[in-house]
């Protein structure tokens, strides 16, 4: 049998892409589920924020990046982070803060961290990271250098002065960063809407900055895609920011310890009703994707799951000596003589 | 040798690191074009042009959020917060986003960068814009302070600070900028963790920083010249690291321990050295330790009130005969 070509007439994304897009939204919806299930059996500590039904916007705008480009994630960020190619047994070895962890359980699950993956840490101080991803572009526009900067955040976090201050300044020096707002309708518990001056947190403040008021439907991984690509080009050809609203919803509470009661009745039926990974999983199926080709994705993504998963309940814990180390350049955290 | 302004000594020591490493680069509120509120950065516009020295807007937590972005990128940035009291506004880079970023990501975060300000009382500008706030900073695992008190050590501690892989806290004294002192000529490398002992003496050791090393000194001579007592004094410079060993040493020989603070009283750096004096040093010292601080209150805006709140020359001796019975 002759081989699809890869792209078909009139689809821009392809088929290559597709089949990416659709494993890594299969593999982050059933490796935030596992680290659900394995809060349930304590084996989780401390506190953790899913993604579960915010999938593809980590997607969309991941898999449209290149190599280079930088991610700059919140707490909510394992996402972004598994979307980013970083290994699950690392991302849940260090939410199970074992010695197998990304940062061998010395960051823990707010903190998710992998430079070589271009995941330049996921920050939990609301709106740090907008700044933090100004100063990356700015340094690729002083070095001549072609990679962009992208910053996701919160609806939440657009009201924080940070926020303010990033979009003005990266406005201002015209930087190649990208901002990317994950409107999932709430803060931790408050809905944006009582708390917000304008109807879209984001996107209602872009006139301010001079830039354009864009949002999306974030649970549609092609459409998020499109969006990505287009900001990541503008970026690039000098063009400045760009500061992309996303609407989209979270399943779960706002961390472990919520079980976001105070949604009202059939809000997250209605949100279900477009759940990202059955969207695209429709989509495969209108291109002509067989049916046992996505099957085997499913497994292959369940197979290298439960491994991990088995090999993070076998981990050791950290060392002893990993508390002392890293406090500065030198290894160490000696602050006299 | 050349005679140079402390305030000289800022633009000179910038611009020998700009000079030596094109990965150095320097923004700002006011740093460029109007060469700073307090003219410590002049000329560098000119000599470096626009993409390396840099306006910013009022943004303190842009100016060190874009710092810490660029340092971790392979930029070595020097970023200027106009007053060091404006530190509470961009706090969160100072305190949780720089000294953290390298241990939470198990060493893989870098941050070399330098946060310079404009410190401490003298110009009558009352209690927003005159605070000593180096306790601030010394409190946070992570950071390195350093705090100069005389142009040679500007350039010194500066260019130090802007080859060291961690984040340096720079504390500028305002009250110092207008001070003259000499500076050899060709480049200038200090080390960051050493004190000096800029007069020696045997009969009480007193530790100062910044503004309070010469009024140390001043007191030391008035001291020596009124009631022949003879102190050494030993400008700490770097309160992170902090050379425990010369200021240890100090101890054993005089066996007592005065510390000159600008800062509130509550927390101040020489709080800190007195309690490892007093671990270390508990059986060199030959009667308590003595704190001379600022008091636990605001600045006043009123000169003849700022005067009477920081420690001043005759303060300082005063307490000092005092302490030792003469
Ligand atoms: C400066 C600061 N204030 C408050 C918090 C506590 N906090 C953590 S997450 C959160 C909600 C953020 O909402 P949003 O930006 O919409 O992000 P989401 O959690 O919905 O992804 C809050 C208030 C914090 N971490 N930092
Ligand atoms: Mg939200």
């Amino acid at each position: 049998m002759a081989r699809k070509p890869a792209r078909a007439p009139n689809d821009d994304i392809g088929e290559d892409v597709r089949l990416r897009m659709y494993r890594m939204l299969v593999e982050i919806r059933e490796a935030e589920q596992r680290a659900f299930d394995l809060f349930l059996q304590n084996l989780v500590k401390g506190t953790s924020h899913l993604s579960l039904g915010q999938e593809a916007v980590a997607v969309g705008f991941a898999c449209a990046m290149q190599p280079g480009d930088l991610s700059f994630c919140t707490y909510r960020g394992h996402a972004h982070t598994l979307a980013r190619g970083v290994p699950v047994e690392k991302v849940l070895g260090e939410l199970m803060q074992r010695d197998n962890g990304l940062m061998r359980g010395k960051g823990g699950s707010m903190h998710l961290t992998s430079e070589e993956h271009g995941v330049m840490g996921s920050y939990a101080i609301i709106g740090a990271h907008l700044p933090i991803a100004c100063g990356a572009a700015w340094r690729a526009q002083y070095k001549g250098h072609s990679d962009v900067s992208v910053c996701f955040f919160g609806d939440g976090t657009t009201n924080i002065g940070a926020f303010h201050e990033a979009l003005n300044f990266a406005a201002v020096w015209k930087l190649p960063v990208v901002f990317v707002c994950e409107n999932n309708l709430y803060m931790e518990y408050t809905p944006i809407g009582e708390v917000t001056a304008v109807e879209h947190p984001a996107a209602g403040r872009a006139s301010a900055y001079g830039l354009e008021a864009i949002v999306i439907d974030g649970q549609d991984a092609d459409e998020v895609y499109r969006a990505a690509m287009k900001a990541y080009e503008k970026a690039r050809a000098g063009g400045g920011p760009s500061l992309i609203e996303c609407m989209t919803y979270r399943y779960s509470g706002h961390s472990r310890a919520d079980p976001a009661k105070y949604r009202p009745e059939g809000e997250l039926d209605k949100w279900l009703k477009r759940d990202p990974v059955k969207i695209y999983r429709e989509r495969l199926k209108q291109f002509g994707i067989e049916e046992k080709v996505i099957e085997k994705i499913g497994a292959d993504v369940m197979r290298v799951l439960d491994d991990a998963t088995e090999k993070c309940k076998a981990a050791p814990m950290p060392p002893l000596e990993l508390l002392t180390t890293d406090v500065y350049a030198d290894g160490g955290w000696a602050w006299r003589n | 040798m050349a005679e140079l302004t402390y305030r000289d000594a800022v633009a000179r020591g910038i611009a020998q690191e700009m000079a030596r490493d094109p990965d150095v680069v320097f923004l700002g509120e006011d740093v460029a074009k109007a060469g700073g509120v307090f003219k410590a950065t002049v000329g560098l516009l000119e000599q470096f042009g626009p993409l390396r020295v840099r306006d910013t807007p009022i943004s303190e937590q842009a100016i060190l959020g874009a710092a810490m972005g660029a340092a971790m990128t392979g930029l070595k940035p020097i970023a200027e917060i106009m007053f060091s009291d404006f530190f509470a506004v961009c706090f969160d880079y100072i305190a949780n986003e720089f000294p953290k970023s390298r241990y939470m990501s198990n060493g893989q975060t870098k941050c070399p960068l330098v946060v310079r300000t404009g410190n401490g009382a003298g110009s009558r500008f009352g209690a927003q814009h005159s605070q000593s706030v180096e306790n601030w900073c010394m409190m946070i695992p992570g950071l390195k302070v350093v705090a100069p008190s005389n142009p040679r050590d500007v350039i010194g501690l500066l260019a130090a600070a802007v080859r060291d892989p961690d984040p340096v806290i720079f504390l500028e004294h305002k009250s110092l900028y207008a001070t003259k002192g000499e500076v050899p000529d060709g480049e200038i490398v200090d080390t960051l963790g050493t004190a000096s002992i800029v007069r020696p003496g045997k009969d009480a050791t007193i530790l100062a920083l910044a503004l309070m090393v010469p009024r140390a000194l001043a007191a030391a001579e008035k001291l020596k010249a009124e009631h022949h007592i003879d102190c050494e004094v030993i400008d700490v410079r770097s309160l992170v690291p902090l050379d425990t060993q010369t200021i240890l040493g100090s101890l054993a020989r005089t066996h007592r321990l005065f510390t000159v603070e600008e800062n509130p009283r509550l927390c101040g750096w020489g709080a800190e050295i007195v309690s490892i004096a007093a671990d270390e040093g508990f059986y060199d010292l030959d009667g308590p330790p003595v704190r001379i601080t600022t008091p636990h209150i605001p600045l006043p805006a009123a000169d003849i009130l700022e005067d009477i709140a920081l420690p001043t020359v005759d303060r300082i001796a005063d307490r000092v005969k005092r302490s030792l019975g003469a």
